[in-house]
């Protein structure tokens, strides 16, 4: 007989998320890839600002709560102290993608020995669904309401793609939440993320394409749609870095 | 040695396991010393992207236990202003030394102490303080970086060491194992390094969304600032016997004002000193100890007048104040000081 358990690392909190939100499923993997590698007890997460500043409530580690932007920087801080520590941050793509990104280039660029979780939902989903580095073309947001133009505000930044070209990467991937199949996939990435993080081998970054039901206007399974049929094209799926295949 | 030099060498000497930091005249002999030093003494140097990412570093390690510390100057202190806030919200200890040079803006990088205001107001959100130390000379800087480390984990609170480009740089004899006063400090039990490594789990936080309960943690580090202000107050009264003036400086001004007195003295004009060596705390209570025969205060600074806010607020209406500033970078001639206190009804502030 096969009966659900649920992983020690997750608390028994219920999370703050709102209905739809792929936050909670991808917290859920994170605990769970902790708690199958036996390494719960000895990680030290990092919670950035936006709506999983929360994280630290929900994933039953150690925990530092950062300003916006810098989880990279503390991150670095934490693995320079704790070297035989697992240290994880669980960012969005605003606060990776914009306000943090030159903390996360440079961790990279250092090969800190880190696992960087990056939700990318396209918006910046706490405060309210404003236009994110990563909003598509044409997408209405509460600051691009006539949708995001290529003119005044640029392209989606490929985090996955810009990440690929920095030498002190050990493994990138692009993942998508939009169903079970690609849940797995992302769980398998995550863990193959925190294995290489054990192994020494450097940075690690999983961007995974997410969902905000809310912000976007839509029902939790549109906006599953919604993220297949058109971040997708943008934000293709798939290993962008392994440094044991290159 | 040099008083960068000294910096660097004290931080060694007091234990510290962690430098975090960026290049910015006038204090890059800190970092470029400690790059070898800690790595000499198999400790953690990261020149780091930035100056925030620095200080956010400086949090990170922090949090997980270290004696860790940050040097700047001016504009590059201004970027460490959230970070410090944080450390601060979240009740961790850790260095800043800031060696001031001249501004507004990119402004010089001549000595200078226009950043009373950065320094002890902080540009940091919400109530917070950071305990201050300004030394003199650079044997006092060396004592006062160890006392910073001690202070910084007896109270789970940055501390800064507010030196000047002219402390910075110029050289001086010192006494590196002179001891200190060792304070009591209770195993860090709070670090966040893994639950396998404590009871319970350890989370490092400054966010309180419930007014209710952030009220309660404003109340806490309220009454730890008021034990600060209690236990750690430091200055030094000079030269008091007999004044007629008394001059307030700190810092590289309060050395050139020890030569200002002097030069009064053969004049048979006496003045004394009070000399702020926490600037926060701020020693309101020499100013109590001030005879009533004195017929006013000079204070001096390398500014257009920031510490004197502080002197107004302490000598609560007592003493005639007057000021003498200089400003971007230009350092008073004792001269200049003797002719103040000559000078000093025209220099009268309101």
């Amino acid at each position: 007989m096969i009966r659900y358990e649920k992983t020690k690392g997750l608390t028994d909190l219920h999370t703050h998320y709102c209905p739809g939100c792929t936050h909670g499923i991808l917290h859920k993997l994170v605990a769970e890839v902790l708690d199958e590698l036996g390494v719960l007890g000895k990680t030290v997460g990092v919670a950035s600002v936006g709506c999983s500043v929360f994280s630290y409530d929900y994933i039953n580690t150690d925990f530092q709560q950062v300003p916006h932007g810098r989880a990279c920087a503390v991150a670095t801080g934490i693995k320079r102290v704790l070297p035989d520590r697992i240290v994880f941050t669980y960012q969005g793509d605003g606060d990776l993608a914009s306000i943090g990104i030159a903390e996360t280039i440079h961790a990279a660029n250092r090969g800190e020995n880190i696992t960087v979780i990056m939700a990318n939902n396209a918006t910046y989903g706490m405060t309210g669904g404003q236009m994110a580095p990563t909003t598509l073309i044409g997408q209405k947001t509460t600051t691009s309401q006539e949708g995001r133009t290529i003119a005044q505000h640029g392209s989606p930044m490929k985090i996955s793609e810009i990440f690929s070209q920095i030498e002190g990467a050990a493994y990138i991937e692009r993942t998508s939440m939009h169903n079970i199949a690609h849940i797995n996939k992302t769980k398998k990435a995550i863990k193959k993320a925190f294995t290489y993080q054990m192994e020494n081998k450097g940075f690690t970054l999983i961007e995974v394409v997410s969902t905000c039901p809310v912000n976007w206007g839509m029902k939790p399974r549109e906006a599953l749609d919604w993220s297949k049929e058109h971040m997708l094209p943008i934000f293709p799926l798939g290993v962008y870095k392994d440094v044991m295949k290159s | 040695m040099k008083g960068n030099e000294a910096i660097a060498r004290a931080a060694v000497a007091a234990g510290c396991d962690a430098f975090f930091g960026y290049p910015i005249t006038p204090q890059n002999e800190i970092p470029e010393y400690l790059s070898k030093l800690m790595k000499d003494h198999g400790r953690i140097f990261v020149q780091a992207e930035s100056e925030v990412a620095a200080i956010n570093m400086v949090y990170g390690a922090a949090g997980s236990g270290a004696r860790v510390m940050t040097s700047s100057s001016s504009v590059g202190i201004a970027l460490k202003q959230e970070g410090i806030s944080y450390i601060a919200g979240s009740e961790l200890p850790c260095v800043i030394v800031s060696v001031m040079r001249a501004g507004p803006g990119l402004g010089g990088i001549q000595p200078s102490q226009g950043d009373y205001f950065q320094a002890t107001r902080g540009g940091g959100n919400g109530d917070y303080r950071v305990v201050v130390l300004a030394p003199e000379s650079i044997q006092e800087t060396v004592d006062l970086m160890k006392q910073a480390f001690e202070i910084a984990d007896l109270y789970r609170n940055p501390v800064m060491v507010l030196a000047d480009g002219l402390i910075g740089q110029m050289m001086e004899s010192v006494d590196l194992d002179k001891p200190v006063k060792k304070r009591h400090i209770e195993p860090k039990t709070y670090a966040a390094i893994g639950t396998d490594y404590h009871e319970g789990r350890n989370i490092i936080n400054s966010l309180g969304l419930d007014p209710v309960y952030l009220e309660q943690h404003n109340l806490v580090l309220e009454r730890k600032y008021k034990e600060i202000i209690k236990h750690e107050v430091q200055y030094e009264m000079y030269n008091m016997d007999h004044a007629e003036y008394v001059i307030v400086a700190y810092g590289t001004v309060a050395r050139i004002s020890r030569s200002a007195i002097d030069q009064l003295k053969e004049q048979n004009i006496h003045v004394g000193m009070i000399r702020p060596i926490t600037l926060w705390p701020y020693p309101k209570k020499a100013f109590d100890l001030i005879p009533k025969s004195v017929k006013g205060l000079l204070v001096v600074e390398m500014s257009l007048g920031q510490m004197l806010d502080d002197v107004q607020i302490s000598n609560k209406g007592r003493f005639k104040i007057a000021f003498y500033g200089r400003a971007g970078g230009m350092v008073p001639e004792p001269e200049e000081i003797v002719d103040a206190i000559l000078h000093f009804d025209e220099k009268v502030v309101d």
